[in-house]
């Protein structure tokens, strides 16, 4: 439904669909494959209706092989396909990770350059909805860490809607991180949308005060947090980053330049995360641009408790967000 | 590598600042040439470059403080090494940026809390942070408490620049109180009759022009530069130890139309004709008074003539100008009574005294030269 402002209300399951849509009318080498992908719909019913559209050849379903079919993806693209492998959640990326780190990522350095492995690897992540410790994994960090890798983490309903089709544009794998707790989340996104840039961060509401930097499940919180603090005279600035690897730095300086402080906003372990990295290279780069500490908000270290207070104690959420906000810019004190 | 060092512009100076540079990355110097201008309290003094080669960075920026020594700028042998600044980048920054306001440097000491950018800015701005009560968490000083401590300074008005006179004052106070208090002047004096150097000048000028007409004092100079090239003993520095200089470079003390005293060196005076003497001096002397001197002018002076010139003052006990070992002074040339072969006459004279510096010569040293300058005066036609 279009309205005035030319913006159509959409969950952030619909824009997904959308965007494998798209892509899968637009090449026909695109296919998607994955467990479940087909028949059933999908785990998160993100391919729902589009095995009746685009048919077996283009939609297919795979054996519970993890090693296995996402092995078979990258042999698709090495032989000239642009397949779009569906893990259906990150916890079980673990038993991929032989075929990702081995031959997606390496293949090309040690082809000399000869071989790309153009495969799109799209999976559902995140925390929030009570699966506890071994179906609530946060691997973006791990992913990160790997040169091969272009990692991508759709934090909006705009990137769900587009950012699919940007990363089809490239000759090298790219992890795509879609977050399972948002999908139902209605957002509004201009009528017109379609493939967004994903080479860089960018900054989801501009402030003076303080960068907010976070990815993925945080963009919301953030935001919601930067609202709160609007009343408290607090213009907190949101940059997500988008782009897990390469990390974009330019725009993560310039606001920390602009703003003298930085909150990092993670889900993941705090140990040897993303905000860790993030961290190092603000104080390689701009330490004297600093007016605090840069300060961490991110996963409790432990395995994921099952029930719901402490599922949500072990996460970052919007009131951690306000309450070390304020205390970084000494609101607290009074 | 060439490395270019703030000059010591005498012996008073402690730091200078780089006003201009007159050159950039790239270009080609040679010997003499002037590459940039600094302020000290003598006035803005053009500095010349000693090497030859080409720019390769320039390491200050314009209107920064240094102190003497610090090394300015890198000359490079070769072109090509110039061609490919190391950090081209931070030169074009380092030009653009000029600093106005005077910066006392100031060091924070690492007890102090205090942010990276408020350490930052403090360190820019020349604020003391020992003297700021920070409200950061834990009482660390911030950005904003920095910009608080410097609000308050600049709406003062801005604390009053010394006047180019006010500087003279204080260096001239600074060189003479060193003198005063490190060297162990003694001083002699004689009388030298005038009467053959002013016979010679008024035949002389017979024939020039009112602009080329010698002056006495040339006379006098260049008596005192051929006495030195036969007692070297006086022409050099005392630093640790003495040290002669072969070079033959007069300082000749020029008092300032608004008071205070400037010594500009007169190149190899020995070698100079008194004409030539004469030429140097119409150059020096209006650029002193303007305050637009070289670098070499105000640094390399091996001895000072101070001469009263015209009036009534017989005679000058000079202050030595350190690291220099002697000052010659002319009181004004004055008729006076004068006996010789036992007859009574007047004619003519001048008193010279000589003030040098014991640790570096005795007074038979001294009276060496006093007579020298009375031989070269009698016979001036071989000046």
């Amino acid at each position: 439904m279009i309205d005035e402002n030319n913006t159509i209300k959409i969950t952030y399951r619909e824009a997904l669909k959308l965007a494998l849509r798209d892509a899968l009318q637009k090449d026909e080498k695109v296919f998607l494959m994955g467990e479940d992908v087909g028949r059933y719909g999908g785990a998160f019913a993100v391919s729902k209706g589009l095995l009746q559209e685009f048919g077996h050849e283009r939609i297919m379903d795979v054996p519970l092989s993890e090693t296995g079919f996402v092995g078979a993806g990258i042999g698709a693209a090495l032989g000239g396909m642009h397949p779009i492998v569906e893990v259906m959640t990150v916890n079980f990326s673990l038993l991929a990770m032989d075929q990702i780190v081995n031959n997606a990522a390496t293949l090309l350095h040690m082809s000399g350059g000869q071989l790309n492995v153009p495969v799109i690897i799209r999976m559902s992540c995140g925390t929030g909805k009570q699966l506890a410790a071994q179906h609530s994994h946060s691997w973006e960090p791990l992913f990160a860490h790997i040169p091969g890798l272009k990692v991508l983490s759709v934090g909006t309903h705009e990137d769900a809607r587009g950012m699919l089709l940007m990363a089809l544009q490239s000759a090298d794998p790219v992890i795509i991180f879609e977050y399972t707790a948002m999908l139902n989340m209605e957002g509004e996104i201009p009528a017109n949308a379609g493939i967004v840039n994903s080479t860089n961060a960018t900054v989801r509401k501009e402030g003076k005060d303080i960068s907010i930097i976070t990815y993925g499940a945080g963009v919301y919180k953030a935001l919601d947090a930067a609202k709160e603090l609007i009343p408290l005279g607090i213009d907190a600035e949101v940059v997500d980053l988008r782009v897990l690897r390469p990390l974009d730095t330019e725009t993560i300086f310039t606001s920390v330049r602009k703003t003298h402080r930085a909150l990092l906003v993670e889900e993941a372990w705090g140990s040897v995360n993303v905000a860790a990295e993030v961290s190092a290279c603000i104080m390689e780069n701009i330490f004297y641009e600093l007016d605090a500490p840069v300060q961490r908000l991110c996963g409790a270290e432990v395995p994921m408790p099952y029930p719901k207070h402490l599922e949500d104690a072990s996460l970052p959420q919007k009131e951690d967000i306000v309450s070390m906000v304020k205390r970084m810019l000494q609101h607290d004190r009074v | 590598m060439i490395e270019f060092n703030m000059p010591s512009l005498g012996a008073d100076m402690e730091a200078g600042t780089l006003r201009e540079w007159l050159v950039k990355p790239g270009d080609k110097v040679k010997r003499g040439d002037i590459i940039a201008i600094v302020e000290t309290q003598k006035g803005l003094i053009d500095i010349e470059v000693f090497e030859e080669g080409f720019i390769n960075r320039l390491l200050i920026k314009e209107d920064e403080k240094v102190p003497v020594g610090t090394l300015m700028a890198l000359i490079a042998d070769g072109k090509e090494e110039a061609i490919k600044p190391a950090l081209p980048i931070l030169e074009k920054e380092a030009v653009k940026e000029k600093v106005i306001e005077k910066i006392t440097p100031v060091t924070i000491p690492r007890t102090v809390k205090a942010s990276p950018l408020a350490r930052r800015i403090a360190v820019e701005k020349g604020i003391d942070l020992t003297t700021i009560k920070g409200t950061g968490e834990g009482g660390v000083i911030t950005k904003e408490d920095v910009e608080k401590a410097i609000a308050p300074k600049e709406l003062l008005p801005a604390e009053k620049k010394p006047t180019a006179t006010e500087n003279i004052r204080m260096a001239v106070a600074a060189a003479m109180s060193k003198s005063n208090r490190e060297i162990p002047h003694y001083y002699l004096q004689t009388k030298i009759d005038m009467s053959h150097a002013l016979a010679w000048l008024a035949e002389a000028n017979k024939t020039r022009t009112i602009k080329q007409r010698l002056l006495p004092v040339v006379l006098l100079i260049k008596a005192v530069a051929k006495a030195l090239t036969e007692v070297p003993e006086l022409n050099g520095y005392w630093q640790n130890g003495f040290q002669q200089k072969s070079d033959i470079n007069i300082g000749f003390a020029i008092s300032l139309r608004t008071g205070g005293v400037m010594i500009p060196a007169i190149h190899n005076a020995d070698k100079k004709t008194p004409d030539e003497l004469m030429q140097a001096l119409n150059d020096i002397i209006p650029r002193t008074r303007a305050m637009k001197l070289k670098s070499s002018e105000l640094s390399e002076s091996t001895i000072t003539i101070t001469s009263l010139g015209e009036g009534n003052v017989e005679l000058v006990y000079g202050v030595i100008y350190p690291p220099q070992v002697a000052l010659v002074g002319f009181g004004c040339i004055m008729e006076q009574p004068w006996t010789e072969h036992g007859m009574l006459d007047v004619r003519p004279a001048i008193t010279v005294t000589l003030a040098a510096d014991h640790r570096a010569t005795d007074g038979t040293t001294g009276s060496r030269l006093l007579m020298a300058i009375n031989n070269h005066l009698q016979k001036p036609d071989m000046l």
